[in-house]
């Protein structure tokens, strides 16, 4: 079954233009409301007692004390949660299972990371909430822990889970690990072509853990009644899957669950699961009111889940003329406390850019003390592309080729068999090269400590099941509701696909996101699909409603449908008696009763054909000798958009992207101490780029539009965040002389390679 | 622990309410008086969205304690607006679509509005620098710088006219 | 009569060494039905976990696309993002 529709044939009157997006006002005047900002009759507030130790047995938890305290109407611990045995996938490329979520959301009989949610309560006021998990005594028996993904392989690292035996080996393991799985892609003979090449580079990169950083912090009300029946509003990345999850966890009915979904602030991935809710529908149900639960900034960082810390080793080899013959890469990825790193997607992609005839890369799964590991914006590639964009860079310079000429000899087109086995079709390598080596950006002269990088990133994009429906109202505009939350402005692109094909003006489409009881089911709101699948089932809703309504234009007429067109708004009849007449949408709509009744159509389907993305960065620092600081003198993004429906917001994903990517390559970091403590669970600390950070960013939008798409679009939301680390640390590489193959590039970091020379 | 009642001024209107001593103002008010504009990011003073302005003065309203309101001028998102008619820098941040998930976007907008009545012709570093205090992850500040700087020609050019 | 290549580590186990098959089906539910004959677990691993690629787009729970006759289908392993 195949979802590809006629294109519109004229040229475009919304889609490429850049309207005011429809949840504006409310957004810049504070009325707009988020997961906390809702209140209900007879709330309480509910708090988390985590656990202090990142690796201990649960002796035993009383909660006496904490349950007699006056005005505490709820106390949970894990006991009170079923224990879910199901090991069915969660869903993307991690592999984590249903179970480890359940065990995640709150310990059973082990505390696996400091901040682990042990117990929760309910109370009338957060002061005695917080009064409530004083008085709860726990007591652990603290097991040796280890964080660090290469010591957590070692033979003789504390095991984190007795049941856990390496998938993917040839043979099952007898000994338990911490290794959850190993991952293998091949092609060709690397011996041989390292045998064969003229240059070879070797390196050992490390990368510590990061966090998406999204400025709200994780917070619902939850609601369940003793008819059984639960609402949730939170925000999230997808209200289906927190339907879903909280179902899974607490043994619940899924339509027992009513999802809705708040405005969402950030989420890269880190909301597409489920931390809060089911603890606070557990609340909820004992305390017989709604409960509130908010994370503060500690906890966020403590117990949700970051992207992982990573060692990799790759080795390149190559011949005089710049073709990469031969390429060998390890990846160690951490997953935090349950399986699910993205290590496996950073294999298919890490080579994704580059037609290379022998390769092996390897990657590595590994558990450890820390919080587990979420999806964080296109997850795995752009750790991978540290490390082999930074190798590719050694390649050019040994050899000395300018980095986009290296880049150019080894790149992918159509036609190509890609690194992770189907054949490239349509895609945009070549000419997001092109567009970021002629950017004028280039032409800017390099002083003294200065430095430019290029970097390339690849990242798949999805489709999947998205539902869509559109109504028609009484005075011709129209509704447009689908299920996807709005992280990005997918909303202000969902009423101009419908406008465009209805032939409205864009202020007369009224975007919403509905509910789960309100809406069919929708994929959550992530891998970049929004746009691309939620917009096709809008389109595909709106076309159906342009055929319903030369239909009913027919029929008023009393010709034949054949005669009748639909320009601009409006039904034409193009031939015959009633020729030049024409009916507008709001016409056919006051008269709806008549012609059929109501008018709307709603579209479900399973989008396929989502086409992958390329970027190629370019980034020129300033590294001051004294300090080691590095300042972000320029920035170039080019990027495949494929149709950019809204440019504002393409160029604002592609902005966002590579600031995170910035961040990420020169201060941020999970720090631990000896004893698995965070140490910079906040935002002084945890530093993220602020304005004075850096310059405009400036992006070049490729589009060579994905004939899968009714308007040609592409996922743009994560490719950005994948060239950004190698850029910067290649641009760093320029400026000093010297190669840092750890990251971040803080100064003290870059002090001490200068040092070292 | 009995309660300290608080007569303050909030976006020009008369306001009471009764509050812990350890309440910070940003809980007051979200809480006792409902307005959710400000928001918590951070609770240490380091992400700016709870931006106020306290007696004409910029602050993070997480480090202020709600009894200091007492008999003091605040200003917040709420009271950025005319009634229906919104201020240059909220129609400049639509325009230019410096907004994307929108929840740094009060804060951004209270710091940019302190930052123009301080001074009406920022440069470009200027106002980087004046609003380092606020984090937004999403937009990486390129099209909130614009629009603030378009916004601040703007107004100079209506107290031209 | 298809050629179906297996990508990843997530399901190989099930196949041993093998990572190419010829299939009858010509469909991806009759393939997957095919496979899970043959290697029991293979094909409902691939259900679960993979994504098919035919002719280089990517299909992800499309149990009822066709399998051209000479169409390239390579198995990787399903993408969710962030």
């Amino acid at each position: 079954m195949t979802d590809t529709l006629e294109r519109p044939a004229n040229a475009l009157n919304v889609v490429g233009t850049r309207p005011v997006r429809p949840d504006g006002a409310d957004k810049v005047t504070g009325r707009a409301t988020y997961g906390a900002d809702l209140t209900m009759a007879g709330m309480l507030t509910g708090r988390i007692l985590r656990s202090p130790h990142p690796h201990a047995r649960i002796v035993s938890i009383d909660t006496r004390k904490a349950k007699a305290l006056a005005g505490v109407k709820a106390v949970v611990t894990g006991a009170d949660f079923p224990s879910v045995d199901s090991d069915e996938a969660m869903g993307g490329e991690g592999g984590g299972s249903i179970r480890d979520l359940a065990r995640n959301v709150i310990a059973r009989d082990k505390a696996l990371y400091d901040g682990h949610a042990v117990a929760a309560v309910a109370a009338t006021s957060p002061e005695i909430a917080e009064e409530a998990l004083s008085l709860i005594s726990v007591k652990y028996e603290v097991l040796p822990h280890v964080i660090d993904v290469e010591a957590a392989m070692a033979p003789d690292a504390p095991v984190l889970h007795a049941d856990m035996f390496t998938a993917g080996l040839p043979t099952k393991p007898d000994k338990a690990s911490n290794i959850a799985q190993a991952h293998e892609s091949k092609r060709g003979d690397i011996a041989a072509g390292f045998a064969s090449a003229d240059v070879i580079v070797e390196d050992r990169y490390v990368t510590a853990a990061t966090h998406q950083g999204y400025i709200e912090p994780h917070a619902c009300v939850a609601s369940l009644s003793a008819d059984g029946q639960g609402m949730v509003w939170c925000s999230s990345q997808g209200q289906f899957m927190v339907r879903t999850y909280c179902a899974k966890v607490l043994g619940m009915e899924a339509s027992d669950i009513r999802v809705i979904p708040a405005e969402i602030g950030g989420g890269f991935g880190g909301k597409t699961t489920v931390y809060l809710e089911p603890i606070a529908l557990a609340l909820s149900r004992i305390a017989g009111a709604p409960v509130k639960m908010v994370m503060t900034r500690d906890e966020v960082f403590r117990a949700s889940g970051p992207t992982s810390g990573s060692v990799m080793e790759v080795k390149l080899g190559a011949t005089k003329d710049g073709k990469i013959v031969a390429a060998d890469v390890v990846l160690k990825f951490q997953a935090g406390a349950f399986p699910g790193s993205p290590v496996g997607a950073a294999v298919m992609t890490t080579l994704a850019c580059y037609d290379i005839p022998n390769f092996r890369i390897v990657g590595y799964d590994v558990v450890g003390n820390s919080p587990k590991v979420a999806a964080y914006r296109a997850p795995g590639a752009p750790i991978a592309a540290f490390a082999v964009e930074s190798a590719v860079d050694e390649l050019a310079d040994k050899l000395g080729l300018d980095p986009f000429k290296i880049r150019e000899v080894n790149a992918v087109r159509d036609g190509v068999q890609a690194s992770y086995g189907p054949t490239y079709r349509n895609i945009g390598y070549v000419e997001t090269l092109e567009a970021a080596r002629k950017h004028p950006n280039l032409l800017a002269k390099l002083g003294p400590n200065q430095g430019r990088g290029v970097a390339a990133g690849f990242w798949f994009n999805i489709g999947g099941e998205s539902t869509a429906s559109v109504n028609i109202n009484d005075d011709g505009t129209a509704v447009v509701a689908s299920g996807n939350p709005d992280i990005g402005g997918s909303r202000a692109s969902m009423a101009m696909m419908a406008a465009e094909v209805l032939g409205l003006p864009v202020e007369k489409v009224r975007p919403i996101v509905a509910d789960t009881a309100s809406i069919g089911y929708s994929m959550l709101t992530g891998g970049s699909r929004t746009t691309f699948a939620t917009g096709m089932a809008v389109t595909q809703a709106a076309q159906k409603i342009v055929e319903d309504l030369k239909r009913r234009a027919a029929q008023t007429w009393d010709v034949p449908v054949e005669q009748v067109e639909w320009m601009d708004g409006s039904a034409v009849c193009i031939d015959g008696a009633k020729r030049g007449q024409a009916l507008s949408l709001a016409d056919l709509a006051a008269k709806s009763g008549n012609t059929g009744g109501p008018i709307g159509a709603q579209v479900s389907l399973n989008a396929q054909g989502a086409g992958p993305g390329f970027g190629v960065h370019v980034c020129d620092v300033e590294v001051d000798p004294e300090t080691g600081h590095v300042t972000v003198l320029r920035y170039t993004a080019a990027q495949d958009v494929g149709k950019a429906i809204h440019p504002s917001y393409v160029e604002g994903q592609i902005q966002g992207g590579v600031a995170q990517g910035v961040g990420w390559a020169l201060n941020e970091e999970y720090i631990f101490d000896s004893a698995g403590r965070m140490e910079n669970s906040g935002f002084l600390d945890y530093r993220m780029p602020v304005a004075s950070d850096l310059p405009m960013i400036d992006t070049a939008m490729v589009e060579v539009p994905n004939p899968r798409h009714p308007f040609g679009a592409k996922g743009v939301g994560e490719v950005p965040i994948v060239p950004p680390l190698a850029a910067v640390a290649n641009a760093v590489r320029d400026a000093i002389g010297k190669r840092i193959t750890t990251l971040p590039l803080s100064p003290p970091r870059i002090r001490a390679a200068i040092d070292a020379k | 622990m009995s309660k300290t009642h608080v007569s303050a001024t909030v976006n020009g209107d008369p306001v009471e309410f009764l509050t812990e001593p350890g309440t910070t103002l940003l809980d007051a008010l979200r809480d006792n008086l409902g307005l959710t504009g400000s928001k918590e990011g951070c609770g240490s003073g380091d992400c700016g969205a709870c931006s106020i302005i306290m007696d004409g003065r910029l602050v993070c309203s997480c480090l202020v304690l709600a009894v200091e309101a007492e008999g003091r001028r605040v200003e917040t998102i709420e009271g950025v607006a005319s009634g229906g008619d919104l201020h240059p820098l909220q129609r400049k941040f639509l325009e230019h679509a410096a907004l994307q998930c929108g929840f740094c976007t009060p804060g951004v907008l209270v710091a940019a509005k302190a930052l123009l009545e301080a001074n009406a012709d920022p440069s470009e570093t200027e106002v980087r620098y004046w609003l380092a205090g606020n984090l937004c992850r999403c937009t990486g500040y390129d099209k909130i710088v614009r629009a603030v700087m378009d916004a601040a020609a703007e107004m100079r050019q209506a107290r031209a006219a | 009569m298809p050629h179906v290549v297996l990508m990843g580590s997530d399901c190989a186990a099930f196949a041993g060494e093998t990572r190419a098959f010829d299939v009858e089906g010509a469909t991806v539910r009759r393939m997957i039905a095919e496979l899970e004959a043959r290697y029991p677990g293979l094909g409902d691993c691939i259900e679960r976990r993979m994504s098919v690629a035919i002719d280089g787009e990517i299909h992800q729970d499309a149990l009822g696309e066709a399998l051209p006759e000479g169409a390239e289908v390579v198995l990787i392993p399903k993408i969710g993002g962030g």
